[in-house]
């Protein structure tokens, strides 16, 4: 695919001693919305702490516009663009949500992103700006999460497993936001454990099995079938 | 024939029996030897044995401590005492000194176990700085500028020094021993999975905190026993020499030199000590900077110790702790 | 009495000195200085070195020592401490305890065992009346110090980006670094703060006594128990806990001069059996 924003080849990631990943090729094109599925341990999250620099690669295995990124720092990788949602929330328990969203910031990229911006999308948040980011719902801290990911103002925004611990409800409610973030222009992953979920919101799909590549195609003609096979390894 | 658990490795074996013709070897010295180098090596055992304790504490247990030289002063005032006051034997005193120790290391430890890391470090500190400013207070031990161990002063000197020297030899055996079987039993290997991961081990039904007791327990005896031993040597105690921060500085050095968290690496790094004190000591204030920069480097640059680098270069083990699964 | 205690909340002005360095340290990277107090001495030497040299000046001292301490922590920390950072607590502790031998040692080859003071200009003989006590003029300007130090540090974590970026890399150090924060030069610029703390202190000690190069851990235990007293949250329960203990020191002292320190180190294992996170604990969201 001729323009892709992000580029992997042929990546290779290790826990210690442990061989995670084996080699995936994966491309995300302007503006896509992809979804990454797969069973626990096959190398999803792992898979993203390789494009943010959170896990050592080879240099060359992953491209950023055209850039090799691979085993860059992540405080390098987000001032180029790469921003990720972590698996969790992981928002800091000694800041307040507004400062979570100012450390967002930090890397003071330029772009439509704001507080302002944020607080409009997601109203909640402004009510409890000043709250330790503790005390919020999980539903609320996943908005929190995203908002400070956005706060970086992204070329790529990566999502850790959203819907992980919320009610069916509060993920519809995040998914909706997703448009919005969509709108100018951003490329997006999404990782998900919720097959169908993960079909509806994107264009295409990749299934990680076992630290592998087993399925890739466009989201509304892979089957029931090809999907489960992918998946389990059957 | 499936799977098997071994323990004992070719060189273990080898070691077991060297072992051996160097302890006969060693008690023998007194019949021939001067006794100079009887009072070099029971000094020596005491640094060894501290080391050792320290070792287990923290290399094993994962409780560093910069306090452990309250039981080793603890235990060197408990023998005077009971030789001094109450008229024991000394040598005899060197066991019940370690006693005490273990027996107040359980008051002591809901003190110090309110703490973690780096503060449980400076923590075991403060308690040492409040058992030396005790003892300094007490005139029946000599109260600030210390005292003379009179209750061996009966006996003639080259007895005396002989029978301090085996009751150091055997305190080393006693030591190595016990800890070599502490770590190859159950709680050991309890231990040692502590030290990878505490919260993994907690699940595994493992009493974290009764185990974390145990050792410290362990580790107050035997720095007791280090204690009262070096003091029969030294026949003079005093407060600062007792509870001086220098014996946690030497044990320290000792065994990251040597290696942590293994059994040979005090080891190695008692000898390596001896060698150095023995040349560079007299340097003073140069030869302490030496000590602390060198353990500064190897921390930095060769985590595992010396005796680590050599057992990962060739992969040797001569104190086997751990089951290995030998496959069929 | 009222005097007693009137000294030890001075003296407590002093011990919140020798502790903001020592808690910055491990609130934002976990790491326990046991050389905390050494350096301070380091620094005490330094003055009165400097002061040989262009006279007793204290304030140009402290204007030389601070930006010195600044520059030797950024650099201590990021070309060695950092390297000891990670989950065991074993290799900060060894080397740090590592560098306080070696200063300790370096100081006595440079200087000799003799005691050494700084001269104030008589700053630490006038006093000054407030209503109906009297109080030293530079154990005033030390607490004085102590509080403003304790409010711009605070301040510092609370209000500013700076203060922020402490607090996420503390919390969160990889999240932190995805966004965008460069956790090695966070690090350095935490230990650069405490090391110009620990310059002012050393300053302040060596007007106010006579050092010696072997009074370092006696001054770490000091600001340790202060840090403890006042719980591991903030840098004004740092401050509380140091009054305290000057309080509890100078109390012990007017008893029985052989049982003052004693008396606060009492006090210091009391709080922990009791009330072990201390009287201003860290409360996490």
């Amino acid at each position: 695919m001729r323009g892709a924003v992000v580029r992997t080849h042929a990546l290779e990631a290790r826990y210690g001693d442990a061989q995670a990943l084996f080699g995936i090729d994966f491309e995300l094109a302007q503006g896509e919305l992809v979804a990454i599925i797969g069973a626990n341990g096959a190398g999803k999250s792992t898979f993203l702490k390789a494009l943010t620099g959170l896990v050592p690669v080879e240099r060359a295995a992953v491209h950023l516009f055209d850039e090799a990124i691979g085993g860059l720092p992540p405080e390098l990788i987000v001032r180029r663009g790469l921003a990720m949602v972590p698996e969790g929330r992981r928002l800091f328990p000694s800041l307040s949500v507004e400062e979570n969203l100012r450390m967002g910031s930090f890397a003071r990229r330029a772009g439509p992103w704001t507080l302002d911006r944020l607080y409009a999308m997601f109203p909640v948040l402004k009510d409890k700006r000043r709250s330790p980011s503790g005390a919020l719902s999980g539903g609320q801290q996943q908005m929190v999460s995203i908002g400070r990911a956005l706060m970086s103002n992204p070329a790529v925004l990566l999502c850790d497993e959203l819907s992980l611990g919320l009610a069916p409800v509060v993920v519809k409610e995040i998914y909706a936001a997703m448009p919005a973030i969509a709108a100018e222009g951003m490329s997006i992953v999404v990782v998900e454990q919720d097959v169908s979920l993960a079909q509806s919101v994107s264009s295409r799909v990749y299934c990680f099995q076992e630290g592998r590549v087993s399925l890739e195609g466009p989201s509304d003609r892979l089957t029931r079938a090809q999907i489960s096979e992918a998946y389990f390894g059957t | 024939m499936g799977a098997e658990v071994v323990r004992s490795t070719r060189a273990g074996n080898a070691m077991l029996a060297g072992g051996a013709v160097w302890v006969v070897f060693a008690a023998s010295i007194p019949l021939w030897g001067e006794s100079s180098w009887m009072r070099e090596m029971v000094e020596m055992s005491c640094y060894f044995i501290f080391a050792m304790m320290w070792n287990l504490l923290a290399g094993y247990g994962g409780m560093v401590s910069v306090g452990q030289q309250a039981f080793f002063g603890l235990g060197g005032y408990v023998m005077l005492a009971l030789g001094n006051l109450l008229g024991i034997n000394p040598f005899v005193a060197i066991p019940i000194a370690a006693l005490t120790g273990a027996a107040i290391a359980i008051p002591v430890s809901i003190v110090a176990f309110r703490l973690q890391g780096g503060y449980f470090a400076i923590g075991t500190w403060v308690i040492a700085e409040v058992f030396r400013l005790t003892v300094a207070n007490i005139a029946a031990v000599g109260g600030g500028s210390g005292t003379s161990l009179t209750a061996l002063r009966g006996i003639d000197r080259v007895t005396r020094t002989n029978l301090t020297y085996w009751i150091a030899l055997s305190c080393v055996i006693a030591c190595v021993g016990g800890v070599y079987l502490f770590l190859r039993s159950k709680e050991g290997l309890a231990l040692q999975a502590i030290r990878d991961n505490e919260v993994a081990a907690e699940s595994q039904g493992i009493a974290v905190g009764r185990v974390k007791l145990a050792v410290y327990v362990v580790a107050a005896f035997g720095s007791a026993m280090a204690g009262a031993l070096y003091f029969v040597g030294n026949l003079r105690i005093s407060p600062d020499a007792a509870f001086g921060v220098n014996w946690t500085a030497f044990a320290i050095f000792i065994v990251v030199i040597g290696g942590i968290g293994r059994i040979e690496g005090p080891m190695v790094g008692a000898v390596i000590f001896w060698l150095v004190n023995k040349y560079f000591a007299d340097y003073g204030t140069w030869y302490q900077l030496g000590l602390g920069l060198f353990a500064v480097i190897v921390t930095l640059r060769f985590r595992q110790g010396i005796w680590g680098w050599i057992q990962d270069g060739f992969g040797l083990s001569l104190f086997p702790t751990q089951r290995r699964l030998r496959l069929p | 009495m009222a005097d007693t205690i009137i000294q030890g909340v001075l003296l407590g002005g002093l011990y919140c000195l020798f502790a903001l360095g020592l808690s910055l340290m491990f609130g934002v990277m976990r790491l326990t200085n046991i050389a905390q107090g050494d350096f301070i001495v380091m620094a005490s030497f330094g003055a009165v070195a400097l002061a040989s040299v262009i006279g007793e000046r204290p304030l140009w001292i402290a204007l030389v020592l601070l930006p010195a301490g600044f520059a030797v922590g950024y650099l201590l920390q990021r070309y060695l401490l950092n390297g000891t950072l990670g989950r065991d607590p074993l290799p900060s502790l060894v080397v740090t305890f590592g560098l306080s031998i070696i200063v300790q040692n370096a100081l006595l080859e440079v200087f000799s065992a003799d005691p050494r003071a700084l001269g104030s200009g008589g700053l630490n003989t006038r006093s000054i009346a407030i209503g109906p006590v009297t109080v030293g003029e530079l154990p005033l300007l030390i607490l004085a110090t102590a509080l403003a130090c304790t409010g711009g540090l605070q301040t510092l974590f609370s209000q500013t980006a700076a203060g922020r970026a402490f607090r996420a890399v503390s919390d969160d150090r990889d999240i932190a670094r995805l966004m965008g924060v460069q956790a090695d030069r966070v690090y350095a610029t935490a230990t650069a703060i405490a090391f110009a703390l620990i310059a002012l202190a050393g300053v302040f000690q060596a007007m106010r006594t006579t050092v010696a190069p072997a009074d370092g851990p006696m001054l770490l235990l000091f600001a340790f128990e202060a840090v403890i007293i006042g719980g591991m949250g903030s840098f004004w329960g740092t401050l509380v806990g140091a009054l305290v203990l000057g309080v509890t020191q100078q109390v012990g002292f007017a008893f029985d001069p052989g049982w003052g320190l004693w008396f606060g180190h009492l006090v210091f294992l009391a709080v922990l059996v009791v009330r072990p996170q201390g009287l201003f604990p860290k409360t996490k969201g």
